[in-house]
């Protein structure tokens, strides 16, 4: 039987992103998603990342970010768990502006948490209480 | 990511090849962008049969080679546009925005 998860310790660099994305389509693979659905994790997944590094840890190599993929429950599975921990101040969500605004739709940045929002079937975000960001996503397989 | 110049009159087609994501092309399509509109060269199309992926990131670069085009009286278009990525301009709404077409030819005629 394959792993049921994976736990990814990266630095904060934008090299570790094929990385992470291999790892997204193998679990996708793994949890019997198809094609699409395992395009869209990554993508969700990159986004994930690409902001822990950027925003969370701004791009400060001394500062890691934790990438955990979990099918759940393990004996059977319904899930694929995604949570990316990054080390930075965090923020609050709720200060996130709306891509789909008509003020904000020609602007270069600001999709990645509406991506993840729109790519995955949950996205919580919150403060870790020992520092740092938590973004857990989940993708259901059934 | 791989971009190459094809003038076609007086528009000029980018033809894109690979993946169009943050650290892997997009600066390599803002400095196009910005070297094309220097030499005056402001009616663009992408072609983007050739791009596999893309992200928030390449995404933005698009939306920025847009208002740029714009801000210099020019237009650009979208031709040969993946489901995938047609599937992200449409969640995004950015399909409201860029003129998008099946075919070469009907970008071009789009111009006239």
């Amino acid at each position: 039987m394959p792993a049921a998860g994976v736990i990814l310790d990266c630095p904060s660099h934008f090299d570790v992103l094929d990385f992470v994305q291999v790892v997204a389509d193998h679990m996708g693979q793994v949890g019997g998603l198809d094609g699409d659905a395992t395009h869209w994790l990554g993508v969700a997944l990159r986004e994930s990342v690409i902001n822990a590094i950027k925003h969370g840890n701004g791009e400060d190599r001394s500062k890691r970010v934790v990438v955990e993929c979990r099918l759940e429950p393990t004996a059977k599975p319904t899930e694929l768990v995604v949570r990316v921990v990054d080390q930075g101040a965090g923020f609050d969500p709720v200060d996130v502006a709306d891509p789909l605004a008509p003020e904000n739709i020609l602007k270069p940045s600001g999709r990645g948490i509406f991506f993840m929002r729109s790519l995955m079937d949950d996205l919580s975000l919150q403060r870790m209480p020992e520092g740092g960001m938590e973004v857990r996503m989940v993708k259901k397989l059934v | 990511m791989t971009i190459e110049e094809r003038p076609t009159g007086d528009v000029m087609i980018l033809d894109l090849k690979g993946k169009l994501t943050i650290g892997d092309g997009d600066e390599l399509l803002k400095d196009k962008i910005n070297s094309l509109v220097q030499q005056g060269h402001t009616k663009l199309i992408l072609n983007l049969a050739e791009v596999p992926y893309i992200d928030s990131g390449g995404l933005g670069q698009v939306v920025r080679t847009y208002t740029t085009v714009k801000q210099h009286n020019g237009s650009l278009k979208l031709m040969n546009v993946t489901k995938r990525i047609e599937d992200l301009l449409a969640i995004t709404k950015l399909l409201t925005v860029f003129d998008v077409f099946e075919t070469e030819q009907e970008a071009l005629q789009s111009f006239s």
